[in-house]
């Protein structure tokens, strides 16, 4: 059987340094950080005390007293940058074959803040479980897509992948085989977050993951820096429209890319800790180039994983040397988590959109806030650091990994008409 | 309007998300106000809570229209 082609044809962002696409773009290219103190809650008695959280964004307003109240903020996240995905593809919802459209979106977690709170009220009572009748509907990781389905009517394949910091890119992998296989003609897909709660850099702090420079946050995400300390949370989200290329090209649409193919891989090793040697780094960046027929050589960019914690980081690089060779050299690699902090569940969309849109503008955004060089990283590899760098980019790759051993990766490219 | 029916008529504006002008006794929560099963059960916990009551399933079924809401609260508090 002969597998379809598939394209992007929308996107939507929500994220820390812009709440659209275009404000994101801008951000990236212009290197600004997300980072800032946290406002959702008193951070005295926490470690880390800063975070990339969502600005000026009024949901109240987007969303109504009485829909709000059903939904968790990592769920009303995935609907905005989805609702921009969808209007950005230009698809005609009134002639559209609904049945022919799915939804499959990524999710680290899920509903935290709900989670926390509802149990905060139990564990504060009598005993009696008074729990509120949305709190597992709101909590539920799979929420998310099931309300972008309610919204549009769309009825073809939903579900939410859930492999930690890796999950929006397996998502992403999923909607790509779905329609390679035939089973839909267009997938919305992307991810979303939202963990800036209590639990959330409760629960990170304890695993000494999250940078603690809380007098400068704004330079706390560094990665490849000597001196990284920890990822920075972000929370938001990101929307891809994919779709068979004959129905993208019938009904005229633009056209991002063209999705190439997927790797995925696990390391098989620790829960938390990469594998030293990044033995599943390179298997899913190799399995990736596969599964897109693709040669090292043909790649130009890669967006890393890159979160600026310790380990990772160096990991990640030697094993992109391993795979690509002398090749690594001529690569423009970079850290756009620098700017937006780790949205988690939800990095693997907003990163392959910001690798999506470097292909577009002939633009590679920068890996801010690098100092020091760190000696355990070759200084003949092009990390693309501080500031954007000009480069024509026809294949790009984006890298997720997640705790737990997951490894997705995505290969995009420019699209011949 | 009485003490209690003011605060229930408080509370379903606030959950229900409606005009407090929508909120006459006969409204039904599911077929005027639009609630669905969830929002119902939602609207009587909250009745318990502020009224410090126990309303029991069978006969929180009984409880569809706002004015039901008032009288068997109303009772209860008696």
């Amino acid at each position: 059987m002969e597998l379809k082609r598939v394209v992007v044809t929308g996107l939507g962002a929500l994220t820390p340094i812009g709440n659209n696409i275009e404000e994101y773009w801008d951000s990236l290219v212009s290197g600004k950080s997300g980072s800032a103190p946290i406002t959702y809650f008193d951070t005295e008695k926490f470690k880390t005390k800063f975070a990339c959280e969502i600005k000026n964004f009024d949901f109240n307003e987007y969303f109504g007293r009485k829909e709000i109240r059903r939904l968790d903020k990592f769920a009303q996240y995935a609907l905005v940058a989805s609702d921009e995905a969808i209007a950005d593809s230009g698809i005609d919802l009134e002639t559209v074959d609904k049945y022919r459209v799915g939804v499959i979106w990524g999710a680290g977690i899920g509903g935290l803040e709900t989670f926390q709170e509802e149990v905060k009220n139990f564990a504060n009572g009598d005993g009696t479980p008074r729990f509120n009748p949305f709190f597992i509907p709101k909590m539920i990781a799979d929420i998310a897509p099931g309300n972008i389905s309610i919204k549009h009517g769309f009825m073809g394949p939903n579900y939410t992948t859930v492999s930690a910091c890796a999950s929006s890119a397996n998502a992403l992998i999923d909607a790509l085989n779905y329609i390679r296989l035939g089973y839909s003609d267009v997938m919305v897909t992307g991810g979303s977050e939202a963990a800036v709660t209590q639990a959330g850099m409760g629960g990170f702090n304890a695993m000494h993951a999250l940078s603690t420079r809380n007098d400068d946050p704004e330079k706390a995400s560094r990665p490849f820096d000597a001196n990284r300390d920890g990822f920075v949370l972000g929370e938001g989200a990101g929307a891809l429209i994919l779709e068979e290329y004959e129905h993208a090209k019938a009904r005229g649409a633009t056209i991002y890319a063209e999705v190439l193919g997927g790797g995925m891989s696990s390391d098989a090793y620790h829960m938390t800790a990469p594998h030293p040697e990044g033995k599943g780094v390179v298997a899913v960046m190799e399995n990736c180039l596969r599964n897109a027929g693709l040669n090292p050589e043909d790649v130009d960019a890669i967006n890393t994983h890159g979160t600026s914690t310790p380990l990772g980081d160096v990991a990640e690089l030697k094993a992109i040397t391993k795979v690509f060779g002398a090749h690594a050299k001529s690569l423009n690699i970079n850290s756009t988590k620098s700017m937006t902090g780790h949205l988690l569940g939800a990095a693997g969309a907003i990163e392959a959109i910001a690798s999506i849109l470097a292909m577009k503008h002939s633009l590679v955004p920068p890996t801010i806030n690098h100092e020091t060089a760190d000696e355990n990283i070759d200084p003949e590899l092009n990390l693309t650091l501080n500031k954007a760098q000009e480069r024509e980019v026809n294949v790009a790759m984006s890298n997720t990994f997640g705790f737990g051993g997951h490894n997705a990766c995505v290969l995009f490219k420019k699209i011949e008409e | 309007m009485s003490d209690i029916a003011s605060r229930v008529k408080a509370i379903i504006v606030d959950k229900l998300g409606v005009d407090e002008n929508e909120v006459v006794n006969d409204a039904s929560f599911t077929n005027d106000l639009g609630a669905d099963s969830l929002d119902t059960v939602e609207l009587i916990m909250e009745f318990e809570k502020e009224f410090d009551i126990q309303i029991p399933d069978d006969q929180a079924e009984n409880i569809a229209t706002v004015g039901q809401a008032i009288s068997y609260i109303e009772e209860a508090k008696k």
